[in-house]
């Protein structure tokens, strides 16, 4: 190898690691720009720039109750899984983690298998005919079943380290003064476990909020699909999509995941991971 | 990451009911073991429905000639092993299989690998407003929900309007037509590299800084460091992190939200293909259901490596 000047060298990969940066940020910042812009934009169009500002396009969003609808359901699939999985999933880690039931370790080994290799994509002719033949298509509470049975074994296990690493020695006590079991629950563990249950219920609200396959085949009345599909079907159906609602839209239908990411990111330095993707 | 910390094997069983609480007994509310197992029960029913049983009647299904549209509408026939023979020889099966490889190995394996632990790399030193802003964006991409990001996507690309074409002075190129793979297989670094990042910066953080200072001392280039210090400290992670981007990213079903599989199906993935297949038109399920197992069984295998490896890493 020639010998290359160190200080040439220094300079030279100074220059490429600031360049890779500045291209690492247009990358990702690029996409981005049309969602930040757009929504207060007079003229929206596929265009991201910012040709006059206003708030016109959120008054027609307030204006059109079929988003508001889509918004609605999105609250009420993601609100009943978050229910569903928090109460099953505290229960049963609760168990899991105190009572050594036989099998317990393999137990949650085949949950962790399972909860990784049957994901929506690979499971969703099933789940379709499954719930085709029990006359269950087109139900909300049955995408909210589905997205629970799919959502809990990650859940089970994200609870039930949290109580393996609460000290017994309160429910110890409380059993040594008398406490009943349903006593010990309802005032000692309960109180104890709730950071953990709201932790997985975010995460919950979270998954479901921006799941789009599992509401896009199994809810095909537009009255009954959440945002996630809404919004899909909004640009899908051809022709020049409504640039003023579309954009609004989509900004109003982001920010909760945001704020939410925001607040667990804060609390518990949580990072969303695992779970049932696409 | 879910290891049973508190069992003792080979314990003598508690007796059922209320047991005294002992030093050793960890059911120190008194459930008891019934009780215990009411407990667990609804999740794992839920479990078992919508996790178990779809998976198993996979298998049945994948034997089926049962479409929902077409002649076989109302009477699923046992066809033996005939859709997976059929799979075989189906041009369009061999070329969704061939386009997730593709799909995968770039976006995920090296893509999101690369990119992901670069930036990980690069925030060690890096000014706290550059490792921000970029932390921010990159994160962005990954939890803003996916029918929105595919819809950005259009907006970038597009043909006429789009920002890129505006950038590169390139206007009526249509990119989602003319490059259907490379469009989603950089939608999907930019969509997927906060996962790598987050990973490679936790992983960063176990490697000692007093190796690094030894091997900076000894005259190490940064390059080496990398690669005698840091890269074998963190085998594991790559490891880790390898497995689970595949998985999911062999499962991906966000490129329909941005090409729908098209045009004539070159940059249709598997995830697409089944939907397709089984879900669309004649609604082939029990053909469907043949890929499905594939899918199925490809995810088992990575699952069951990455189990392994785990549970080997505990020893």
């Amino acid at each position: 190898m020639t010998a290359i000047d160190p200080v040439v060298r220094r300079t030279v990969s100074r220059i490429g690691v600031y360049v890779g940066v500045c291209v690492a940020t247009v990358f990702f910042a690029l996409p981005l720009l049309w969602l930040v812009l757009t929504p207060f934009s007079k003229h929206p169009s596929y265009k991201a720039t910012l040709d006059g500002v206003s708030l016109d396009n959120f008054d027609r969003l307030l204006h059109n109750p079929q988003l508001w609808r889509s918004l609605r359901n999105s609250i009420y699939l993601a609100g009943g899984t978050a229910v569903v999985v928090i109460v099953t999933a505290a229960l049963a880690s609760y168990a899991l983690s105190r009572v050594r039931i036989p099998g317990r370790d393999q137990l949650l080994y085949a949950l962790l298998l399972l909860s990784s290799i049957v994901t929506g994509t690979a499971a969703m002719v099933p789940i379709f005919l499954m719930l085709y033949q029990l006359n269950l298509l087109d139900k909300q509470f049955a995408v909210v079943l589905v997205l629970s049975g799919g959502l809990l074994p990650a859940a089970v296990f994200m609870l039930k380290d949290f109580v393996d690493s609460i000290p017994r020695s309160y429910e110890e006590s409380a059993r040594v003064f008398g406490a009943s079991p349903s006593q010990i629950l309802r005032h000692i563990v309960l109180p104890l476990i709730r950071p953990g249950m709201a932790t997985v219920g975010v995460w919950s609200l979270v998954q479901v909020w921006g799941n789009f396959l599992i509401p896009f085949i199994l809810l095909s009345d537009d009255k009954k699909q959440p945002a996630a599909v809404v919004m899909y079907t909004f640009y899908d159906t051809g022709g020049q999509p409504n640039f003023a609602l579309i954009s609004t839209f989509a900004l109003v239908y982001s920010v909760p995941v945001v704020v939410l990411y925001l607040i667990v990111n804060k609390r518990y330095g949580f990072s969303f991971q695992g779970g049932i993707k696409g | 990451m879910a290891a049973p910390t508190t069992s003792k094997p080979a314990e003598a069983d508690a007796p059922a009911g209320p047991a005294p609480a002992g030093r050793h007994d960890p059911d120190v509310a008194g459930l008891g073991r019934w009780r215990a197992t009411g407990f667990a029960a609804p999740a794992l029913v839920l479990v078992a429905i919508f996790l178990v049983f779809p998976a198993l009647w996979t298998l049945y299904l994948g034997l089926l000639d049962y479409s929902l549209g077409g002649k076989t509408a109302q009477s699923p026939q046992y066809v033996g092993l005939r859709n997976f023979s059929d799979a075989l020889s189906d041009p369009l099966f061999t070329k969704a299989l061939y386009l997730t490889l593709l799909y995968v190995g770039f976006s995920a394996v090296l893509g999101q690998n690369v990119l992901g632990f670069l930036l990980a790399w690069y925030f060690r030193n890096a000014r706290a407003w550059v490792r921000v802003t970029l932390n921010v964006l990159v994160l962005l991409a990954w939890i803003l929900p996916g029918s929105v990001v595919a819809f950005l996507w259009q907006a970038l690309l597009d043909r006429q309007n789009g920002t890129l074409n505006a950038i590169l002075h390139t206007t009526g190129t249509a990119w989602t037509i003319d490059h259907p793979m490379a469009v989603i297989i950089i939608f999907n670094i930019w969509r997927g590299t906060a996962f790598s990042m987050l990973l490679y910066s936790a992983a960063l953080n176990t490697v000692p800084a007093s190796h690094l200072e030894v091997a900076r001392l000894a005259g190490a280039r940064p390059w080496q460091q990398l690669r005698d210090v840091v890269l074998p400290t963190i085998r594991r992670h790559v490891l880790t992190n390898t497995l689970l981007i595949t998985l999911w990213t062999f499962n991906d079903f966000t490129p329909y939200l941005l090409t729908g599989g098209g045009p004539d199906n070159k940059s249709q993935t598997l995830p697409v293909f089944i939907y397709k297949t089984a879900l669309l038109g004649q609604q082939r399920l029990g053909y469907g259901s043949a890929f499905s197992l594939l899918l199925l069984v490809a995810n088992l295998i990575i699952a069951v490596v990455y189990i392994r490896f785990l549970r080997g890493a505990r020893r």
